[in-house]
């Protein structure tokens, strides 16, 4: 009987150890987008994107301290325009590969960006288009850059 | 309800979760990049492969093969100058580059920079880089395996076969063990790659 319930729990087991070591070996940004998203026609929206890197590694931040890094850049395509965007305040760190410390972001942060719906748009949703651009790293080694799509419905009222 | 009872329901779960912090504790440290691992500097002469031949164009438009290099022990490493653990070692080869070139050895670097040139120009004559330098990319990449983490550095050996690959930053020692046994390595290496 107490084997019996053991068992039933190794299948959940397993898939943990082996989704901590897929996680461990490359990094992966998630990126998600609130729902239910209104703005008046004219007015303006804050929307914040929640990004989660996994942990082990770090991704340089949208000022990062070296010119050769590759910073962090949110970037959107369509109808509502992009006011501002804010980026999270970076954290200092030293890693054994530089003495000095970079600016980095890890685990979970936010991105802000400030829409603004044209007074002549036309109420319904609409679609927006981002793409958060990112390099990481880990403690002894780099990734190529990539690219993470967002897709975003905003609700245009009148 | 009885103790005993309540132990047979909790003990199994309590092993379950034990045996899960166990695990992830466990691979974690398998997967660890911080890990010190001491090992032979280079593989057995038998369990070497042939290194992928490319023909790329250095700095100077000139274009490079590996195969061009037979004869001479070759760190090929695949860098980018937004790499910074690359940057670490990039002055080690230029060390390495001056210390045994004379004895048959050269350094070739292989950036994966996306804008080629217009990053990589500047960098090799901020960095003063000494050794040849081309611009690489997935092809090349996936003609050793696909480069997924940079900097990854292979020793190649005078036969043109791979004897080392590292991915991440290495210590300049397994690289200097790795470089001093391929250049010492006795003729009866031959013998050994054709058994």
């Amino acid at each position: 009987m107490v084997l019996r319930h053991y068992w039933k729990l190794l299948p959940a087991t397993s898939a943990l150890l082996l989704t901590n070591l897929a996680m461990g070996q490359t990094p992966a940004l998630m990126v998600k987008a609130p729902v239910g998203v209104v703005v008046k026609k004219g007015a303006t929206v804050d929307v914040k994107l929640t990004a989660t890197l996994n942990a082990g590694f770090h991704l340089n931040s949208h000022t990062p301290t070296e010119d050769y890094l590759i910073p962090l850049t949110l970037k959107w395509e369509g109808p509502l325009d992009v006011l501002d965007v804010v980026y999270p305040k970076p954290q200092m760190e030293t890693y054994s590969f530089d003495p000095k410390p970079l600016s980095v972001l890890t685990g979970q942060f936010p991105l802000l960006t400030k829409f603004r719906a044209p007074a002549t748009a036309p109420p319904g949703p609409v679609t927006l288009t981002g793409k958060v651009r990112y390099q990481a790293c880990n403690n002894n080694s780099c990734f190529a850059p990539k690219n993470v799509p967002v897709t975003l419905t905003v609700q245009v009222l009148p | 309800m009885n103790t005993r009872g309540s132990l047979r329901t909790r003990l199994p779960i309590a092993l379950v979760l034990l045996t899960m912090v166990v695990g992830v504790f466990w691979v974690m440290s398998r997967v660890s990049t911080e890990r010190p691992v001491r090992r032979p500097p280079v593989k057995e002469v038998g369990k070497r492969q042939e290194a992928p031949d490319f023909a790329l164009k250095d700095i100077d438009g000139k274009t490079v093969r590996l195969s061009d290099y037979r004869g001479k022990v070759i760190l090929l490493d695949f860098w980018a100058t937004w790499c910074g653990p690359c940057k670490m070692e990039i002055p080690w080869f230029m060390e390495f580059e001056r210390k045994y070139k004379d004895r048959g050895f050269a350094v070739l670097g292989l950036s994966m920079d996306d804008d080629g040139w217009q990053s990589v120009k500047p960098f090799i004559q901020e960095f003063g880089m000494n050794y040849r330098v081309m611009i690489a990319d997935e092809r090349t990449g996936a003609l050793y395996g696909g480069i997924d983490a940079l900097p990854t550095a292979f020793l190649i050996d005078r036969e043109g076969r791979v004897a080392t690959e590292q991915v991440g930053v290495s210590s300049r020692r397994d690289f200097e063990d790795g470089i001093e046994a391929l250049l010492e390595a006795p003729a009866g290496d031959k013998r050994a790659a054709l058994n």
